[in-house]
């Protein structure tokens, strides 16, 4: 995988950096505030990047002015699923936006195995390849040791 | 596996920038620094200009914003403290500000660099307790966080502890307030507000709330001649005035409205006031021939004031 060398899951913003601190992320979080976005917490133990919805912590935020108060619901989130993989979304409200327009993850399990590639033969010996996360092995809610 | 394999030009690894804060202040030393740095004086100025009366108020909004000043000065030279605790109650009789001066707290506190953001949410009990199981503690979180970063203002907190009734989801709201209170008193300031004597036997049921509470306002009562300053002061920002006599007139209003029950203070000067622009109104209404000036139509005259039912009653 020349692309991506340390096996990190690479979905959204700043996802081949080094993890964000909590200070980065706050700061984030402000610059989005600045803008007027809701932010929302989601979290998912299944990897795949065509997993595009996650679940939802708690209610999208609006109204809020200080990063403050999205840290406390994200350290919620943390507390209850550690082992989770845990994204911040800011959602933009602007007519003719009003979608996610920022995107990133805050929260890794400790062991992230990857993702292998898996070959089916198809007609004609013509070859389809998908890709396989081997955390989805086992059942929701017992991947990542959690 | 997880550590990467790479590193970013210029960032020092497992040294997470942080927030340099003291630095930024631009190393004041002395009193006179901070404040033309901060432009509290402004709100200290407006404050003093603005509102009527209050004097123990004030003072104690000057003995706070010269403590956070010291603070200030303080941290400039590396004598870390912690934060003080600035959570703070607001008793007093209806109309007598104590709104008004939240919203300027607010102000105060985000020119000093106390708070963040400087805004001021106000929520009665309705915003802070739900109604039914479960309910109440999403609720009171989210109020909290929208709050965050500012001044959350509490109005008639008495109410959210209710003694008559064990099940009530108050006590739960009170819960998260204290907690919240006491963990995160960098991000936010709590001010209750309520009348005195609810206020107090509130604070008696609820210790943990009283003791949390580092200061307790007592807004005193106006004097009838700062009552009619503020009638005043009202009359001016609604472009009126007084018609020769009328000033008069509405300081013996005042005077016999005092002695009646219910009375509100500001609110009740300004209920006067917008009833007596009513009558204003119906009297300029009812000659529909006149050509009105400018004068006419920003002037209540002695008989708007004098038909009034206070002075019914008196005579």
């Amino acid at each position: 995988m020349m692309t991506n060398p340390t096996g990190r899951l690479t979905q959204g913003q700043f996802s081949f950096l080094p993890d964000l601190t909590d200070a980065e992320i706050a700061l984030q979080i402000d610059y989005g505030l600045k803008k007027g976005y809701a932010w929302s917490v989601e979290y998912t133990d299944d990897p795949h990047p065509r997993n595009t919805y996650w679940e939802m912590f708690g209610n999208p935020m609006f109204d809020l002015k200080d990063a403050a108060g999205v840290m406390l619901e994200l350290n919620a989130c943390r507390k209850t699923f550690p082992n989770h993989y845990i994204r911040m979304m800011a959602f933009d409200s602007t007519r003719n936006t009003e979608s996610i327009t920022m995107s990133f993850i805050v929260n890794r399990p400790a062991k992230e195995p990857g993702f292998g590639l898996s070959r089916q033969e198809g007609k004609g010996r013509s070859m389809h390849y998908t890709v396989h996360s081997y955390a989805t092995d086992t059942p929701e809610g017992e991947r990542y040791g959690s | 596996m997880n550590a990467p394999l790479y590193s970013i030009p210029g960032s020092a690894q497992a040294a997470a920038t942080p927030a340099p804060t003291a630095v930024a202040d631009g190393g004041a030393r002395t009193v006179n620094e901070v404040l033309a740095q901060s432009q509290v004086e402004a709100v200290m100025d407006e404050l003093e200009r603005d509102l009527v009366g209050l004097v123990p108020v004030k003072q104690r909004i000057r003995d706070i914003s010269a403590l956070l000043v010291i603070d200030k000065l303080r941290r400039n030279l590396g004598l870390e403290a912690q934060a003080p605790s600035l959570h703070m109650s607001f008793t007093g009789n209806p109309g007598t500000g104590k709104t008004t001066v939240a919203m300027r707290m607010a102000q105060i506190l985000h020119r000093l660099g106390y708070v963040r953001k400087g805004h001021l949410v106000a929520v009665t009990r309705d915003d802070l307790v739900g109604q039914y199981i479960g309910h109440t503690a999403p609720k009171t979180k989210e109020v909290l966080k929208k709050a965050m970063g500012g001044v959350l203002f509490i109005d008639e907190a008495y109410y959210l502890y209710r003694p008559e009734n064990e099940r009530d989801y108050g006590q739960e709201a009170i819960e998260i307030l204290l907690q919240v209170m006491e963990n995160q008193r960098d991000d936010l300031v709590v001010i209750l507000a309520g009348y005195k004597d609810r206020m107090d036997t509130f604070f008696k049921s609820n210790p943990g709330m009283s003791s949390r509470i580092a200061h307790h306002l007592d807004f005193p009562d106006y004097a009838g001649d700062e009552l009619l300053q503020i009638g005043e002061r009202m009359l001016d920002g609604m472009h009126y005035r007084f018609g020769t006599g009328a000033r008069e007139v509405f300081a013996e209003y005042l005077g016999l409205r005092l002695k009646q029950p219910h009375f509100a203070n500001a609110r009740s000067v300004r209920n006067a006031l917008d009833r007596a622009r009513l009558r204003q109104a119906s009297r300029l209404f009812a000659d529909r021939d006149r050509a009105l000036s400018k004068d006419d139509l920003s002037t209540i005259e002695v008989a708007d004031l004098r038909a009034s039912r206070v002075f019914a009653a008196a005579s």
